[in-house]
Parts: C-alpha cells; structure tokens; sequence
C-alpha cells in the first residue's frame, strides 16, 4: 500500500533541455493518495504516458523524486516497485492459457504452487475469466486478453498500485462500460490506488474521483469532475471537458472596466483590481453553454445576439450565436425552443470565470 | 439483385493457366512421361509402369544418399536455427552499429553457391589455405579429401557459415516486431531473461521461423554446387547427396527413365516433409482438446 509522491519532478527527452517547451514534463509536485482512483486526462502528447511510465519506473526523470511512502525510488526498476501497469495493447503471453497468464508474476517469485492457485481462482473469479482459465490467451477476444493483462496486476498481493494506459483503446464501445464497471468493482473490493490515463473525458469521469487534467506536461487542475465542470482553473479545462467546451470572451482591461468591445462587462471590483494589478492583456471571460441563459423576450440585463444556427441533439440543443463577431454557444433543454433570428442571453454572475494568462482567478469568499 | 450466369468469365483464368502450365504442369509431366518409359530413341520406347520407381526406391546407393542427405538436412537445421536466433538477440537495436552489423551479417548470403565452394576449397587446402594450414599447424591431420569426418565436419561449417545469416536476419525482423509493451509488461511481472525469451520472444518468432525452417530444409535438401565443388561428393561417396546423384545418372549417363522417377521421389519427399513440418506446427498453435473455442462460450 502506497501513497506515491511526485516532488519537483520534470521529465525531457532532450540532453541539453533550453526553454520550458522541452519538457515532456514541466516541474510538478503532485500526491497521489493511498486507495484512491485517479484518472489522468488529456490530449494526445500532453506527457501523460510519460507521467505514467515515470511512475511505474520505465522511464527515469530527468529532475525531482518519485516518492513511495516516503521513500525515494528513482533508482529502483519497475519491478522492484510493487506497481502493475496495464497497456494500451493487450499483452499477454500468447503460448499461455489464461491460469499460466494469471499465475505468471506469482511463478516468477517463486510462490508455492498452492498459493498461485488460490490467488488465480480468486482473480478469474472477480473477472468473470473462470471459465476460460484453460483455453490459450491467443485465441481470446480483445476485451477478454486485456481482462487477463489486469488480472496480472491483480493476482500480485504486493501490488500497491495500479496503473492504466489508456486500457479500452482497443475494446468495443459497448463492452467498454462493462470492463469500466469492473475496474470500480475492483477499486472498492481492494484497497488499491488506480491511475488511470485517458484522453476520453467520460472515461476519466466515469472512473475516477479525481481527475489531474494535463496540457503541455503540466497538471493544469486536479479535481472532482463536478469541480472540472464547475470551476475550470485553467481555459484549457474549461476547453477540454464539456461538449461543446467553454466560451470565452476576450476582454479589454480600462481604468474604469472591463468590457468586450464597446460592450462594458460588469465584474467585482476586487476581481478587476486583480486584473489591473497583474498588468496582463490576456484577460478573459469564461462560460460554459450549459450556464448561458438564454431567453426569447428581452429581460434585465440580457443581451440581444443573432442566432446563427441551432443544432438538435436529442435530448437538448446546441444554440450558436454571435457577439461582437465572436461564435458562442449555449445548451438549450429540450423543451426550450428559439424561434427567430435574435435571442436574448444573460451570462449569470456565479457561474461566469475570470482568467488572467489563461488562469482562473477568484476572490475569497464568493 | 440477381446472380448473372455468365460461364465466359472462366476465360479470364485462361492466361494464369497458360503461365502456369509452361511454369509448372509441362516441365514436371514431361518427367512423369519419362518415368513411366523406357526410350531407347525417337521411335522406340516401351512402357514401363513402375518399373523404374522401384528399382530407384530399392537402389542401395541411393538409399545411402537419401540417409546422407536427411542427416546433413536435419544437422544444419539443429545448428542454423538456434545459432540464428542467438545472433538475432544479440545484434544492436539501432544507430549505426544496428546497419554495419546487418551488412556485415548479409555478406555470406550474396555470395554464390559454387563460389562459396571454390572459397571454402582453397580456404581448407592444406598448403595455402588458411584454415587447412591452420589446423594442420595445431596438430591435427585434416584433409577433406582423404577422411570422411573432415569433409562432413567442412560442408556443415560451410553451409553454416553461407546461411545461418538468413535465419538470423528473419529473426532480427521478428523481433523487432515485437511491441515495447511487451518488455514493459514483462518487467513489471518481474521475468527472468529466459522468461522473457521463452513467453515472449520466441512465440512472436514462430512464423518467421517456419519459414526460415522450410526454406533451409528445402534448400539444403537439394544442395549441389557447394559440396560438388569443395569435395566433388568424396572422400569415396561420403558426402555425395542426392542431388549429385541425380545429376550422374541423368546427365552422366543418360539414364532419362530411372532419373524421372528419381526426381519425382525427391519432389515427393521434400513436399511431404515440409508438409509435415508446416501441420505440425499450425497445429501446435491451436488450443488444445480439453478447451476448444466454442466449448465455454
């Protein structure tokens, strides 16, 4: 069991790194608790994988410690590490049936042949591999052979970790919440930290407590997917996660304001003296469509937008609209219909973000 | 939509069957005309039937080249084969030492086969051949041409040395095929390095190896120019093989009758034993009784 730590570590690929850019990893120091289920998130060559085998102790970094319950472990090789680790492609050992798969990492610890029996029957058993335990892993489907590479990171009683590479890349789409299901069926049965790497934001939510959102080899926002949802820190989160991402509107920093174009936006003065203070031009306005009121009479405080088009998704809609020449969005329920060419938004106080340098700002006590 | 019965479309396989007929079907029925014929000239000939498949099959010479040439087959291959894999997993991965090395491996493979007779001939002479010289000096009296067990030893050397590198280089490929994954996983269930060649390595190399079995078994099998040249088959017959035989009966002594049906007892050998070989194989592969596909599913 093990709490894992990440203390000022950054990873480059490059010997001779000159600017931030050439970090795989930019410096983070980043706690992965004992038993929790984590997902990592982010776009293709945001560093996650690097993160990943960093931890499992595939890949060395270049800079910081990784810390298992206080003790440093940069040197040890991944074997050494208590960790198991499931790829993006199954592996398994194709001249093996499935018990000799499962009862592999315990034979090579020499574990008496009992034990491995014991510990294989109760590993299949949780991943329904029962009754295939005697046909070669070869001849298995893909959700089944990847059901096998878990459980051999499950059979091990030393494993204190387990971390996932993007596990349903290759599984069909409707057994992927079954094998989802099982990896939190696993989760609460045993008390294992999870890590698991995607790109898919309804994987990691379905998944994980927390979510580490990742962009340009950092962790950009570590949270609950309802704080990811609610309070991106970061543009790229609100960007990243929801369908369609966040809006943002560029505002222009005055002695008396903020406004977008000539439209002066009302914010709190101690969020504007943020801005003043902090000297940036790259200030914006963030809000999700699902916040964007949308009505079809003008009321206090609403703004009149062209529609540009509706888009009918089932069970809600997606509106377009256009403000001062930029394409916004909001989400309509589905008993809520615009007619007409103009419609009447309002962007509510609580649920609009001020971001400096890409960065959420807030102010206590709000 | 209905199926269109058009039996025209047939003529389209014609010009595959022509080129198969002048590649294939002709060349070989004309030994099947032979080894069915006594021809004594352009207007005399009598039928034989069987005749000359069984004197062939009970001719004590050649069953002693038949057995010479099974245990020179299955020695190259007991040699060659692990040999290969071995250089395979020891050759660099990548940079420029992976390529010198690949050259370096290939040089044997673009020499020709009566070349390398004529190299490994002068190689071994006893005067100005570097490793007959060389052995001599050590104290052993070698010479190809006066003891058997000298001339086996340098055709086994030599085909070795000409076509190891072919299974070396299938396997080279083969195992870079193999994911990274693979290695990462294995680390992680803590295997030996031998576990790791045996789980891993060697199953993802079964297909290059079959392949690589059957083309040197079909190729040793019908070896000619290289002990032709190095031992001219001798010392006496000791390392006369098959083909050798074939050529001394069909063209030394213009024997066209028992030469067909000779040849086409060779054909059938070596399709037989790759045939066996190849099903032994696929079928090691299959799940085994006791868990077919559709039992539990």
């Amino acid at each position: 069991m093990a709490e894992i730590m990440l203390k000022a570590l950054a990873h480059t690929y490059v010997s001779n790194p000159q600017s931030p850019a050439d970090y795989a990893i930019r410096e983070m120091t980043h706690v992965w608790h004992q038993g929790g289920a984590y997902a990592l998130l982010g776009p293709s060559g945001c560093g996650k994988s690097t993160l990943l085998n960093i931890i499992s102790g595939l890949l060395q970094p270049s800079d910081g410690d990784v810390v298992f319950d206080s003790r440093i472990v940069n040197e040890l090789p991944p074997e050494e590490r208590n960790i198991a680790q499931v790829f993006q492609f199954p592996v398994i050992y194709d001249t093996m049936t499935v018990f000799d798969n499962l009862a592999f990492p315990l034979r090579n610890i020499r574990t008496p042949e009992a034990k491995v029996r014991e510990r294989v029957a109760e590993v299949a058993d949780i991943l329904d591999l029962v009754p295939l335990l005697r046909r070669k892993a070869k001849n298995l489907t893909a959700d089944e052979k990847q059901k096998v590479s878990m459980g051999r990171g499950l059979v091990r009683d030393d494993v204190s970790a387990i971390l996932f590479d993007e596990p349903l890349t290759v599984i069909d789409p409707q057994l992927k919440w079954k094998l989802r299901r099982k990896l939190k069926e696993i989760h609460e049965r045993f008390n294992i930290t999870m890590i698991y790497v995607t790109h898919d934001q309804l994987e990691a939510s379905t998944f994980a407590e927390k979510i580490a959102v990742m962009y340009e080899g950092q962790v950009v926002q570590f949270g609950t997917p309802r704080e990811l949802f609610e309070k991106p820190a970061h543009t790229f989160v609100g960007f990243f996660i929801g369908s369609p991402g966040m809006n943002f509107l560029e505002m222009t920093v005055t002695e008396s304001g903020l406004s977008f174009g000539k439209l002066p936006i009302p914010v709190d003065p101690r969020l504007l003296e943020l801005a003043h203070r902090s000297g940036s031009n790259n200030v914006k306005l963030g809000i999700r469509p699902e916040f964007v009121e949308v009505h079809e009479e003008v009321g206090s405080n609403t703004l009149s937008v062209k529609v540009e088009d509706i888009q009918d998704l089932g069970t809600y809609s997606i509106l377009s609209f256009r403000l001062n020449g930029v394409s916004l969005k909001a989400r309509l329920g589905e008993e809520h219909a615009i007619r007409g060419e103009y419609a009447h938004v309002r962007f509510p106080e609580a649920s609009t973000h001020l971001y400096i340098d890409e960065c959420r700002v807030e102010v206590g006590n709000d | 939509m209905t199926k269109v019965q058009n039996n025209r479309a047939w003529l389209l396989i014609l010009p595959m069957l022509v080129l198969v007929a002048f590649s294939a079907i002709i060349p070989l029925m004309t030994v099947v005309n032979y080894s069915v014929q006594d021809v004594f000239d352009a207007n005399t000939r009598f039928f034989t039937g069987t005749e000359w498949f069984e004197t062939m099959l009970n001719d004590s010479a050649l069953q002693a080249a038949l057995l010479r040439q099974f245990a020179f087959s299955m020695t190259i291959l007991a040699i060659e084969v692990p040999l290969g894999i071995g250089i395979a997993l020891l050759m660099p991965k990548r940079g420029w030492q992976a390529s010198a090395v690949l050259i370096l491996i290939t040089l044997p493979l673009l020499i020709p086969w009566n070349v390398v007779g004529s190299i490994w001939q002068i190689f071994t002479r006893g005067d100005i051949g570097l490793m007959g010289w060389g052995i001599r000096e050590l104290g052993y009296s070698y010479n190809i041409t006066r003891n058997p067990v000298d001339a086996w030893a340098t055709i086994i050397l030599m085909d070795v040395w000409h076509w190891t590198p072919l299974i070396a280089l299938l396997c080279y490929s083969g195992l870079r095929a193999i994911p990274e994954a693979y290695y990462q996983a294995a680390r992680i269930d803590r295997a030996s390095r031998w576990a790791v060649f045996r789980y891993i390595q060697l199953p993802k190399l079964t297909n290059v190896l079959v392949i690589g079995v059957l083309l040197r078994f079909m190729h040793s099998f019908m070896i000619y120019a290289e002990p032709f040249v190095l031992t001219g088959g001798g010392p006496g017959s000791s390392t006369t093989f098959l083909s050798q035989s074939l050529t001394t009966m069909a063209i030394g002594q213009q024997d066209l009758g028992p030469s067909a049906a000779f040849s086409l007892i060779y054909f059938l050998i070596i399709l037989l034993v790759s045939w066996v070989f190849y099903t032994a194989i696929m079928n090691m592969q299959k799940d085994d009784a006791t868990g077919g596909h559709r039992h539990d599913a």
